[in-house]
């Protein structure tokens, strides 16, 4: 069988597949955007348990593998009787994974807006709330967008490793698909081909937004 | 022996970046020996004539000679091909040039950034290019800072060591691209200072800059420049005082004003 | 917690740390090699990105967009069939280290052709004036200085390199991760185990950060003005 017949046949369940592929990454993706969030404002804060504790978790997440995450998710959860499915726990790891960065990422674009203009802000008399919301968070959302894309590229494709807690996605279903007709070689290759139509697009959006927020 | 070419010949030279014309035409010949400054208002296009001198810019159209060779390019049977790389790099060691923002190398000490060239360019003892080097440190006044790094010393201190590291490939030429610019005022004297003994011991130099009383006093030929073209050319006096030309006599105005 | 069940996890504690350094050392083994595979070939795409050659830019970016747009498992797992499929058996480790080799590479070079562009043109131009070849001054000038400002991107190379080894351990590869695997199914000490896995990963990652900042900066030449 070659490629195409091999396509002919697999296609539905890999499309299948891939959809269920960008629900996690999506689902990880708005976890970490949120999550990031509070860990940022922790991070910002005057209190210091709470800074202390973003720091941590900044640590924690950014300095030990996805896959090493996911396991403490799925089955160290487990064992202390908190029950997850591995798709959420998928969602859940690579969420709170994902958050570490868009902390990082947030806390960049706030201090990438020039001094200058909250003092200038400042001194026609805004308050500071709405300094924040008129000068500070409109400037650093055009600065965190480029760096946001690439992170939920890197998502996108680290939903890979849930496959390794037996997550229902694209790379766990080409591991069933192998077994079935026999072909490893051409199944992954159909599926590293299917991965890149789904980010290459993004990552050309990303270059477009990176070359947009530099004109500036 | 008799040189009776000039040092560089510039023959129709014309400039281009993409749709903007930046040299529309020039023709200039430097002898041996001469001290020529180009002065003009910016975007007159004198720094990018400098540029081409040596090449670092291409030229769109046109030639230059250096002692009677064709730069940076070759006639292959009436066609005009690209230098290699290699061959352009010997014809530019035999110039030098001194750059606005000075460009020493940081990461090497004071000494080291003079015998780079000698050493590893041409190949001479190390031996021979420290001494060579220290003496031409002394010459410009940067002896006590030979084992300093750049970023220790003061623009003027390191535009100084910028020149006696193009003096030590012992160029037939000078070029010199507002060497002075950059400068706290303070430090310009200083470096005008070494490029006037320079002059005084025969360093044919070409020299863009805005410093009106220095090319005055230096130049045996000043070239005035404006909108990619040579306006008016000729001895200090006539360009400076007996003009004759209204757009050379209203920018000579502007500058003194000054 | 049930105290007994305690004390009889901390008492596989020594055991577990001594399976799981040897793990580290692997780990770290399978890091190394593919770090300087990937160097190697990232410093060679670098330059055909850079080049003038149009041909060689090209070659460069499908190579880079191909390996930065899947996921390294996914690569991986092609590299492996494809190996046998064409005939090739290499261990497990072997086919990891190309591997993580090949794809650090897309990622190294995007450092090398960033910390390149720089430093700025007047050095490379300051070096062409004092009688340099392109070859000279990028070799004696631009890339020692390009170095320097590489730094901080390739240690977060090999931090990121030093995480993904732990995919590695879907392939049996006798890695930390795999290790810890084998440990979990051999005595069920779920918590304890991937709890000392993840600490050994961090402490891993905190100590390559530190050696790159000394190392950073002690090449920074001496600051006082």
């Amino acid at each position: 069988m070659g490629y195409g017949e091999l396509w002919e046949a697999a296609h539905e369940e890999l499309l299948a597949a891939a959809l269920a592929t960008l629900q996690l990454a999506i689902g990880a993706l708005l976890i970490g955007l949120v999550v990031g969030l509070l860990i940022a404002l922790a991070r910002l804060s005057g209190n210091r348990r709470l800074r202390g504790f973003a720091l941590l978790y900044i640590e924690v997440f950014r300095g030990t593998p996805a896959l090493v995450q996911l396991f403490i998710v799925y089955f160290s959860l487990t064992a202390i009787g908190i029950e997850f499915s591995s798709y959420k726990a998928a969602v859940v790891g690579l969420g709170l994974n994902a958050a570490a960065y868009f902390a990082e990422i947030y806390r960049a674009g706030l201090e990438a807006v020039p001094k200058g203009q909250v003092e200038a802000a400042k001194a026609i008399g805004m308050p500071r709330g709405q300094v924040l919301r008129f000068v500070l968070l409109p400037q650093a959302a055009r600065i965190v967008l480029a760096p946001i894309g690439n992170v939920a590229i890197s998502l996108l494709k680290d939903t890979s490793v849930a496959s390794l807690i037996a997550a229902p996605d694209l790379m766990l279903r080409a591991q069933d698909l192998s077994a079935v007709y026999f072909m490893p070689l051409e199944i992954y290759v159909l599926v590293g081909a299917l991965y890149f139509v789904m980010c290459y697009p993004l990552s050309l959006g990303v270059r477009l937004l990176e070359r947009k927020s530099a004109n500036h | 022996m008799a040189v009776t070419h000039p040092l560089v010949r510039i023959e129709g030279l014309h400039k281009s970046f993409g749709s903007l014309a930046v040299l529309k035409g020039i023709d200039l010949t430097v002898q041996q020996g001469q001290k020529i400054s180009l002065i003009g208002p910016s975007g007159s296009g004198k720094t990018t004539l400098l540029r081409c001198i040596n090449f670092l810019e291409e030229p769109t159209q046109g030639s230059i000679y250096l002692d009677d060779r064709l730069l940076g390019q070759r006639e292959v049977h009436g066609r005009r091909v690209p230098m290699s790389d290699a061959e352009l790099a010997r014809m530019r060691a035999e110039m030098g040039m001194v750059f606005q923002r000075f460009n020493l190398f940081p990461h090497l000490s004071v000494l080291e950034n003079v015998i780079l060239g000698p050493t590893r360019v041409q190949r001479r003892t190390r031996a021979e290019a420290i001494e060579q080097a220290e003496d031409l440190l002394n010459k410009v006044g940067m002896f006590p800072k030979r084992d300093a790094y750049p970023e220790q010393l003061s623009g003027g201190q390191q535009q100084r060591i910028a020149i006696a590291r193009a003096l030590a490939m012992r160029p037939k030429l000078m070029l010199f691209d507002e060497a002075t610019s950059a400068l706290d005022p303070e430090l310009v004297g200083e470096v005008l200072q070494v490029m006037r003994r320079l002059a005084e011991e025969g360093m044919t130099m070409i020299i863009v800059t805005h410093e009106m009383r220095f090319a005055e006093s230096v130049s045996d030929q000043v070239v005035f420049m404006a909108d990619g073209n040579i306006v008016e050319q000729g001895p200090p006096r006539q360009i400076f005082r007996e003009s004759t030309v209204e757009r050379t006599r209203s920018f000579i105005r502007a500058v003194q004003e000054h | 917690m049930d105290p007994s069940a305690l004390a009889k996890s901390l008492e596989m504690l020594p055991y577990f740390l001594k399976v799981l350094g040897f793990g580290a050392l692997t780990t770290l083994g399978l890091t190394f090699a593919a770090f300087v595979v990937a160097a190697v070939l990232g410093f060679v795409l670098a330059l055909m990105r850079l080049s003038r050659s149009k041909p060689l830019n090209w070659v460069a970016s499908i190579y880079l967009e191909i390996f930065r747009n899947v996921p390294i498992l996914t690569q991986l797992f092609i590299l492996y069939f494809g190996l046998t499929y064409v005939g090739i058996t290499l261990p497990a480790v072997g086919a990891a280290i190309l591997g993580f080799g090949l794809n650090g590479a897309a990622i190294l070079s995007e450092v090398f052709r960033a910390s390149i562009r720089t430093i700025n043109r007047g050095q490379a131009e300051a070096a062409y004036s004092i009688g340099m070849t392109r070859a000279k001054a990028m070799r004696l000038i631009v890339l020692p200085q390009a170095f320097k400002v590489a730094i901080p991107g390739m240690t977060n190379f090999v931090i990121g390199l030093l995480k993904d080894t732990s995919l590695a351990s879907a392939a049996a590869v006798p890695e930390m991760t795999f290790r810890a695997k084998m440990l979990v199914s051999e005595t069920y000490q779920t918590n304890l185990i991937y709890f000392l896995l993840a600490i050994i990963y961090l402490a891993l990652s905190l100590l390559i950060a530190y050696g790159a900042a000394r190392t950073e900066r002690r090449l920074n030449v001496v600051e006082e003005r």
